[in-house]
């Protein structure tokens, strides 16, 4: 059965998706995530869909369910590569895609986990009582 | 006057068949020159149809057609199966109304990336939607 | 048509052509700025050809009938041409009409010993040439609005340039009104220019805008959203008081936006998320 790779990079996990995308497809893609991310005790997730060039209101719920799931394990996930027709369909639909961070590219991407880390980190570092929302 | 220029059915009846037919309507799209955005709206819209076909009429068919009016271009997509039929569609066209588990995007989200929309349904017997989009 | 008229017609069908010419030539209207004499003979020489042709092969005038598309479709080509060449549709609908009348003077010479033929022949022409006006007329104006649509396009393409301000930073200054196929064509070339550039920031300045109404907000709020989806902040800026309050007004929600009055004050929002600053240089003044 068709799998899409996940890649470690450190602390963070890479997913590039190149083919469109059937339900199947993605659904094993949530799950295999969600085992990795526990697996790996990542603190990241970066999904690029610059191929992608059709997301629907399926293909969307799974990637908003893979940033919902990832958080409660205490992962922050970033979407980059977003085609700008994706973008506007996607708004158009009425799915903003809320909760999910976003970055022009992989680069980018990396370097809003590492901010984003960093300042959890920080937090904890310092003993805040504030808890980021 | 909207006139149909090319026919093209397909079967929809695997989770799969839901790549091949939006392949076969982006080659469509691609020969009459849609833009981009236009193609994504429609490819899109169609996907939520197929799904929703899949999900609730175990499948059913798809036509494509290329349609014209004047100088405008366009695509025709009627979606027809047999399947249980939608009760209310005033309520199924409602956003985030959903009988199953998904966000209940699917039909309203599908009107609004099309230029027009139509859908028909009979209890017991299928339903019917009908998308089109313009070129430009 | 009778045999009688078809035969007349076909054998003067060089008599039409000159009365025809003469017609137009002695017409206020002529343009001759516009067309020479000789292309306007050879016009009127094709279209007298297909339509006599098609007068005496049948007996039909019903327009709507195939052999008339020959006529049709020269006919439509003329009027075309002269809506692209500028000509008034005054001047376009004489080219007509004088047909009319060559057509007629013919007629009326040759079966003038016939008065019922010649009154039934007239009227079948009548009602003929009259089709051919609403034609000519249809086409015209569909000339016309080609022209009109090609200058929209036009400007729709030139008056939304994406400007690179900085390293990482677009602007896009829109001027006019915005309406829907416009801000389309906005968004489309902003998030484009978006991926091209990899810039994190985009500008939409809207100081040219005169009005904001419900629509174009809408509009406004789906590009910021779509730009935020592909991982760039989008601002707002050049809003003027007048905006804002219809804005508010409207019960528009701009809360999560980010919007700013000016352009300078956008772009120093801009330099300050991208931790750059902008000093004034010290001068050293030399002894």
């Amino acid at each position: 059965m068709d799998r899409i790779p996940i890649l470690r990079m450190g602390s963070f996990l890479l997913v590039t998706i190149q083919v469109d995308l059937y339900d199947r497809l993605a659904l094993t893609l949530e799950a295999d995530l969600v085992q990795m991310v526990n697996k790996t005790q990542a603190k990241g997730v970066l999904i690029d869909i610059s191929a992608v060039s059709i997301v629907d209101s399926f293909m969307g719920r799974i990637v908003g369910n893979i940033a919902s799931m990832s958080k409660i394990l205490d992962a922050e996930t970033v979407v980059v590569g977003m085609q700008p027709a994706v973008a506007i369909t996607l708004i158009e639909l009425g799915l903003p895609l809320k909760g999910v961070h976003t970055a022009l590219d992989v680069e980018k991407g990396m370097a809003l986990l590492k901010t984003m880390i960093g300042d959890e980190e920080a937090d904890e570092s310092e003993e805040d009582d504030s808890v980021a929302e | 006057m909207i006139l149909s220029l090319s026919k093209d059915s397909v079967s929809i009846q695997r989770e799969q068949d839901v790549v091949l037919f939006r392949n076969r309507l982006k080659e469509v799209a691609v020969k009459i020159k849609m833009g981009l955005l236009n193609q994504t709206r429609l490819i899109t819209a169609s996907s939520e149809i197929v799904r929703n076909m899949l999900r609730y009429a175990d499948g059913g068919i798809g036509l494509i057609e290329v349609v014209s009016r004047g100088r405008d271009n366009g695509i025709r997509i009627t979606f027809t199966d047999q399947g249980p039929g939608i009760a209310d569609i005033s309520l199924a066209m409602r956003d985030g109304y959903s009988t199953g588990k998904s966000l209940g995007l699917g039909l309203p989200g599908s009107k609004r990336l099309v230029d027009e929309f139509d859908i028909k349904s009979k209890m017991g017997e299928g339903t019917i939607v009908m998308l089109l989009k313009w070129t430009r | 048509m009778s045999a009688t008229s078809q035969k007349v017609l076909q054998k003067k069908k060089k008599n039409i052509l000159e009365y025809w010419m003469s017609h137009q030539l002695s017409d206020d209207g002529l343009r001759e700025d516009l067309i020479s004499n000789e292309d306007l003979r050879i016009q009127s020489e094709e279209l007298i050809d297909v339509l006599v042709d098609n007068l005496s092969e049948t007996n039909s005038i019903d327009l709507h009938a195939e052999s008339w598309d020959p006529v049709i479709e020269i006919l439509g080509g003329i009027s075309i041409t002269r809506a692209r060449q500028g000509f008034s549709p005054r001047e376009t609908g004489n080219f007509v009409f004088a047909l009319r009348e060559a057509i007629l003077q013919v007629l009326s010479e040759e079966i003038k010993s016939q008065p019922e033929v010649l009154f039934e022949e007239s009227r079948k022409i009548g009602r003929i040439m009259d089709h051919l006006s609403v034609i000519t007329f249809e086409t015209f104006i569909k000339g016309r609005e080609e022209v009109i649509l090609r200058q929209t396009d036009e400007i729709a393409e030139i008056s939304t340039p994406v400007i690179r301000v900085w390293d990482g930073i677009l602007a896009l200054p829109i001027i006019g009104t915005l309406d829907s196929s416009r801000t389309q064509v906005v968004m489309e070339s902003l998030l484009q220019e978006i991926v091209e550039t990899g810039s994190g920031i985009a500008i939409l300045d809207i100081s040219g805008v005169p009005a904001v109404d419900s629509l174009v907000a809408q509009h406004l709020i789906k590009t910021v959203s779509a730009t935020r989806l592909m991982g760039a902040e989008c601002i707002i800026s050049g809003i003027r008081p007048e905006i804002a309050q219809t804005v508010v007004h409207l019960g528009i929600d701009l809360s999560n936006i980010i919007t700013k009055a000016s352009l300078a004050s956008a772009l120093a929002y801009a330099f300050k998320s991208l931790k750059l600053e902008v000093k004034k240089a010290n001068v050293l003044t030399k002894i």
